[in-house]
């Protein structure tokens, strides 16, 4: 399936693009994404385990399940207002 | 006239913000205006770049929105945040509140703003002398 994976912050610097599309096999979960980003952009490993997970913009466990087309953001710790 | 929520890169005016709300009956208006200091843990701050997943970000904020007007006997809530580089002494976020009566008010806005510092999600960066920083607050 084909997801999108969207990169904020810290993250976007350590990657050095936005988004990125990537392939994931069918009934791969929201931290399989991230596994994904952190094999192609290795500068996040380091922040992986701080970093929560959203999926078509709802907060979501690592164990969601994933399917073709949603969109998941790679969230460091938030720190608005 | 603008939207009740925003995340945007203009320039935040709270009188513009308090005047978004609709008040007709209310006797209390309450509104926060956060603005960026020029020290932070030690450092000078030089300026702010703030960041946010703009989707969500409006998802969470109508979610904090709908809490406050279920939780607190508020007429109307408005809250707005800027994006993008921000000097010294700019708003950066502003929530307005209005009540028939004050401790509704100020019990809706603590709680608005308490709440988009926990859950929106928005980053920032701050410039000082020694480089930028991406800020990790904790709780």
């Amino acid at each position: 399936m084909r997801i999108i994976v969207r990169f904020f912050a810290s993250q976007r610097e350590a990657a050095g693009v936005e988004r990125q599309e990537i392939e994931l096999p069918d009934g791969a979960r929201a931290a399989d994404a991230l596994e994904a980003a952190a094999r192609r952009y290795p500068g996040l490993r380091a922040a992986a385990s701080a970093t929560a997970l959203a999926v078509n913009r709802d907060l979501a466990p690592p164990d969601t399940k994933l399917h073709d087309g949603d969109e998941v953001a790679l969230l460091p710790p938030v720190a608005g207002g | 006239m603008k939207q009740h929520l925003h995340v945007s890169a203009e320039p935040l005016s709270e009188p513009e913000v308090a005047a978004v709300i609709e008040a007709p009956g209310c006797g209390a208006i309450v509104t926060f205006v956060g603005r960026v200091r020029d020290r932070a843990r030690g450092r000078a701050v030089q300026g702010i770049e703030y960041e946010a997943y703009d989707e969500m970000a409006l998802d969470v904020l109508r979610a904090i929105a709908a809490e406050a007007r279920a939780k607190f006997a508020i007429a109307d809530i408005a809250i707005h945040h800027r994006t993008g580089r921000l000097a010294v002494g700019d708003a950066s976020v502003v929530v307005a509140v209005a009540a028939e009566h004050r401790g509704a008010a100020f019990d809706a806005c603590r709680y608005a703003i308490d709440e988009l510092k926990k859950r929106a999600p928005i980053w920032k960066k701050e410039f000082g002398e020694g480089g930028s920083v991406w800020v990790e607050d904790r709780p």
